[in-house]
């Protein structure tokens, strides 16, 4: 079907797209990688200088990589565990008929619209806070001693916020796919008497697989790269315990104003984001096949 | 009997879907409220805040300190035009790949969406003084830029799935009636992918809406969205909460409202052709 | 389609106009979110009146962006603003790099010599003032004068750190979510790092010796991070770590702070019965000491400076002078009463007896007159500065022990192992600084 000629055309229309993203990703990325092997910092110009791989080697032994290389894996791995949980559970609950459904569903996905730097600032100050937050006076209703998350368990409280953000995302996506679902071969499957959560294991959630290959995709794009949340809530701490590969090379690059460190860090993070994304591809690419 | 139960069944669903959705929109809820308040009754308890009385005040403060409409009006610019600009150049491309895909399409593809992967923080010094050096700092030219091609990327993503799922014979009988390229993308293909294209122009309108890296430091002051309105208030010295709230209402209120009525065709496309 | 269009056009129209220099007049300053510089914002009709042909365009940012943005542009020289508000830490860094336009030449009636000593040191590089003060804080010890009281002790006017432990410990009722006392413990050096660096000042402590070999592995930082962690874990509000001066102001205006060792111009604050709910029961005092010759208290000012690539200069200073003038304080104190002029840069207006009927006016005076950049610590050291080193490296390394620390405070870490971190890797990066040969 496809002729010489349509080809021709599909590359000529198919160019735009793959020399801008080509100029975006290389003029850059060129940059930085040259930034990279200078000793350079931003408060010193003119004193830079040509140092090889130092800037790679002290940003990978320095203590606080090991932590932000688990921590990445927790935030991403954590959030995704609780918006694909939830997005199905909730996906299979605003799937069945009820009273209001449309209300219900504009609810859902309100978080969604929510920039993350103002998702962060109210669950922060409003909800976390451990003497003005919402869930410190709930704690004092209860006769309780306030939690208080954001340094006790810092990782975990950013989770929950990201998570927040992204359910809804997870949900409409999931339930889009529910309502294409069989209803015939559900309803003889409940005819034939398998139970509910059979019908979920063999019917349901093969019939998503698809739906939680693509959002398991498009979050992990986008988790690998959160930055906003902490900054605005814990600044990487206490400690280290919550600093990502974004929050470290951030800390490099714009609190020590150390480039040269930065940029470093910043290839170590693309090429680590590439690893993940090439075994993502590997391990689930095939779902997306048709 | 099992009318009764399906009645039951429903009572059940319809109390827990409430409740669930109650608790998920409640932060957003709690925002709205607080922007109602004075800043002294804005940190009391829950239900000292419920029952405290009303001000426009919070709002009024804002409005006299930030140029509200400029950055809302940027924000709007920026969004949209990046939107578009990136339909412009990802609509042909997704057709190329949906329509005559190549035996590297999916690594095209995988490719572009590695991209998106890079960490913004550890390039943000060579943007900067590339940005300088085109005189594109605090311009809505420059931004509109990139966040068009940050979003491209998705877009491409979107718009291919959406376009693999238009049956191939449709075109084919159009080349047989004689249709060109151009035709056959203005007039059969166009109308058929106007859902996805709808569905795609929203999500990328949000995603640069809620952008909040790239908005906050490539601008200063004639290009700033409404991140940076945000950013002079996040926390200021005293009491903040009721402001703060004003401000995140004004900041969120806009895609919410377009999110909202537009959910259905949102819904459409965000399947991302993962629903056969 | 019509849209995309115009996009295009605006777009093209903007390449054009970002080239060329936008109307003479208008000057961009870049500013901090806080209490005075947004009072400025509402005093601007003065300045208009008196400089039709300048219009000033306000850029307000949350202070850690705005460092960083006004960092960015001036050392990459992007030209964004024509007045930034820089802080103690930056200005002599960045008027050694020759980034700051000189403030010498301001006119004779803006009467130089009357900035305080202390602050006009710190901003002086090579005989040039490279930065106007706005306003100046020392840090001092706020207290609530009833819980003193009813605790049955006096404050002195100086008291010592055994004193402040004593008075938390009595003050303290958490059942009644009183804290006896309320530091700051969020990571930053500029936050829990300003405290802590100030505070070991008079613990005897340092943080480089004469050859800039770190000295966290000494006993005097040991004693200092032993004794805050022992304040705050038994006397301090919950959730410490992530407190910050705005959060410590918070608790302290809702009455859930015994005493508060912050910065002066909280003072105007806790004393305002708009916002503060203690604002007639708040006592002032020296930050504490322990009998070594230094207090833990530190000194900072957030000054106006031009960035020397700006084209406005002559509209950019006289902006500088307005703002940070006698005139301008004077202007304060007419539409917004006494105790809302910005503090801590004129000796004219300490010596004021209208100025001196403000409460906290002399505590501030004679906090800011007890710290010496030049000479911060007891014994000498190689750099400048009290709750900072003037270094470039600075920021970084202060916010890296600024994490450890509130680490330590979180209770995920011990002190010892938050110091023996501390030394390892601020060595490795004087080290590769070039600092330690």
């Amino acid at each position: 079907m496809a002729t010489e000629h349509s080809r021709t055309a599909a590359r000529l229309m198919v160019s735009p797209a793959v020399i801008l993203l080509f100029l975006w990703m290389i003029v850059p990325l060129g940059m930085t990688i040259y930034f990279s092997f200078l000793r350079y910092n931003l408060l010193m110009p003119g004193m830079e200088s040509w140092t090889g791989f130092d800037n790679y080697y002290y940003f990978l032994v320095q203590p606080a990589f090991g932590a932000a290389l688990l921590n990445t894996l927790l935030l991403v791995g954590g959030v995704l565990l609780i918006t694909v949980v939830g997005g199905i559970l909730l996906a299979l609950l605003l799937d069945q008929p009820f009273k209001g459904q449309g209300i219900v569903r504009v609810m859902v996905i309100a978080p969604f619209f929510v920039m993350p730097t103002v998702s962060a600032l109210v669950w922060k100050n409003m909800f976390m806070n451990p003497v003005n937050g919402m869930f410190a006076h709930l704690a004092k209703t209860l006769g309780l001693q306030p939690f208080d998350f954001l340094s006790q368990a810092p990782l975990a409280s950013i989770i929950l916020i990201v998570a927040w953000s992204w359910l809804p995302f997870a949900t409409l996506i999931l339930l889009t796919a529910l309502q294409s679902l069989d209803r015939e071969q559900m309803e003889a499957a409940e005819m034939d008497g398998a139970s509910w959560m059979n019908r979920f294991i063999y019917l349901t959630l093969p019939h998503l697989t698809r739906s939680i290959t693509v959002v398991v995709l498009i979050q992990t794009i986008f988790l690998l790269s959160v930055f906003a949340e902490i900054l605005v809530t814990t600044n990487g701490g206490p400690g280290t315990a919550s600093t990502n590969l974004p929050y470290l090379v951030y800390q490099q690059s714009l609190l020590n104003y150390d480039v040269g460190g930065g940029s470093a860090g910043g290839i170590v993070a693309v090429i680590l984001a590439n690893i993940v994304a090439f075994f993502l591809m590997r391990m689930i690419g095939k779902n997306l096949e048709s | 009997m099992a009318r009764k139960s399906s009645s039951l069944k429903t009572s059940v669903v319809t109390v827990a879907a409430w409740t669930i959705g109650f608790l998920i929109f409640f932060p957003i809820l709690w925002i709205i409220i607080l922007s109602f308040k004075t800043e002294g009754d804005a940190i009391k308890a829950p239900l000292e805040v419920l029952t405290s009385g009303w001000t426009l005040h919070s709002y009024a403060e804002v409005q006299e300190r930030s140029n509200y409409a400029l950055h809302f009006w940027n924000s709007v610019v920026l969004s949209v035009g990046s939107t578009l600009l990136a339909l412009v150049i990802a609509v042909p491309a997704a057709w190329a790949m949906a329509f005559v895909p190549g035996k590297r399409t999916k690594d095209l593809l995988m490719w572009m969406l590695s991209t998106k992967m890079m960490p913004a923080v550890g390039v943000l010094v060579p943007m900067y003084l590339l940005f300088r050096d085109l005189g594109l700092l605090d311009s809505r030219a420059g931004l509109t830029v990139v966040l068009t091609l940050i979003n491209l990327p998705i877009v491409i993503w979107m718009l291919y799935t959406y376009f693999k799922e238009i049956p191939g014979e449709i075109l084919e009988a159009a080349r047989m009636d004689g249709a060109t390229l151009r035709s056959e993308i203005l007039y059969i293909l166009t109308p058929m992918a106007v859902p996805g294209i709808a569905s795609t122009m929203l999500l990328n309108i949000i995603l640069a809406w809620n952008e909040a890296f790239w908005t906050l430091q490539l601008t200063t002051k004639a290009a700033a969205p409404l991140t940076q309105f945000i950013a002079s208030y996040s926390s200021p010295e005293g009491l903040f909460y009721a402001k703060l709230s004003a401000a995140s209402t004004m900041a969120i209120a806009p895609i919410l409202i377009l999110g909202w009525f537009s959910q259905k065709q949102l819904v459409r496309g965000l399947t991302f052709g993962a629903v056969k | 389609m019509t849209m995309t269009y115009r996009a295009m056009l605006g777009a093209t129209v903007a390449l054009t106009l970002a080239s060329a220099a936008l109307a003479e007049t208008t000057i961009t300053v870049a500013t901090v979110n806080n209490g005075d510089m947004i009072r400025m914002q509402g005093l601007m009709d003065d300045f208009n009146a008196k400089h039709p042909d300048i219009k000033v365009e306000w850029v307000t940012l949350e202070e850690n962006i705005l460092r960083q943005k006004v960092t960015t542009d001036i050392a990459t020289k992007g030209g964004q603003f024509d007045v930034m508000t820089i802080g103690t830490y930056e200005a002599p860094i960045w008027g050694k790099q020759g980034w700051l336009v000189s403030l010498n030449d301001l006119p004779a009636e803006y009467d130089v010599d009357d900035l305080l000593p202390a602050i006009r040191g710190g901003l002086t590089v090579d005989g040039n003032l490279v930065a106007a003060p706005f306003y100046g804080e020392s840090s001092m010890v706020m207290y609530r004068t009833d819980l003193m009281e009813k605790a049955g002790l006096t404050m002195p006017e100086a008291p010592t750190w055994a004193f402040i432990k004593d008075a938390a410990a009595k003050m303290t009722d958490k059942d009644a979510e009183i804290y006896g006392i309320c530091l700051r413990g969020k990571a930053g050096w500029g936050e829990n790092m300003a405290f802590l660096t100030a505070m070991s000042n008079s613990f005897g402590a340092k943080w480089f010796d004469a050859d800039w070999k770190p000295q966290f592995d000494q006993q005097p930082w040991k004693d200092t991070l032993n004794f805050y962690l022992d304040l705050m874990t038994n006397y301090g509000p919950p959730g410490a770590s992530n407190n910050g001066f705005n959060e410590n102001l918070a608790l302290f205006q809702q009455g859930k702070c015994g005493m508060w060792i912050d910065a002066t111009v909280a003072a105007s604050f806790v004393t305002n019965p708009k916002e503060s709910t203690v604002a007639d029961k708040v006592g002032f005092a020296l930050a504490p000491d322990n009998g070594l010759g230094k207090r833990g208290n530190w000194l900072w000012a957030w000054n106006l400076g031009i960035p020397a690539g700006s084209q406005k200069v002559d509209a950019a200073k006289a902006f500088v002078a307005w703002a940070t003038s006698k005139e301008y304080l004077a202007l304060v104190a007419e539409k917004e009463g006494w105790a809302n002029v910005p503090p801590g840069t004129r000796t004219s207006l300490y010596e004021n007896p209208e100025y001196q009927k403000v409460p906290f006016a002399k505590m501030t005076l004679d906090s800011i007159n007890a710290a010496d950049p030049t000479k911060p610590t007891v014994d000498p050291v190689p750099y400048v500065g009290v709750q900072f080193v003037a270094i470039p490296e600075f920021q970084g390394l202060g916010t890296m022990v600024g994490q450890l620390f509130s680490a330590a405070l979180a209770g995920s870490s011990t002190a010892d192992d938050a110091l023996a971190q501390a030394q390892a890797a601020v060595t490795t990066e004087m080290t590769r600084a070039g600092y330690i040969k």
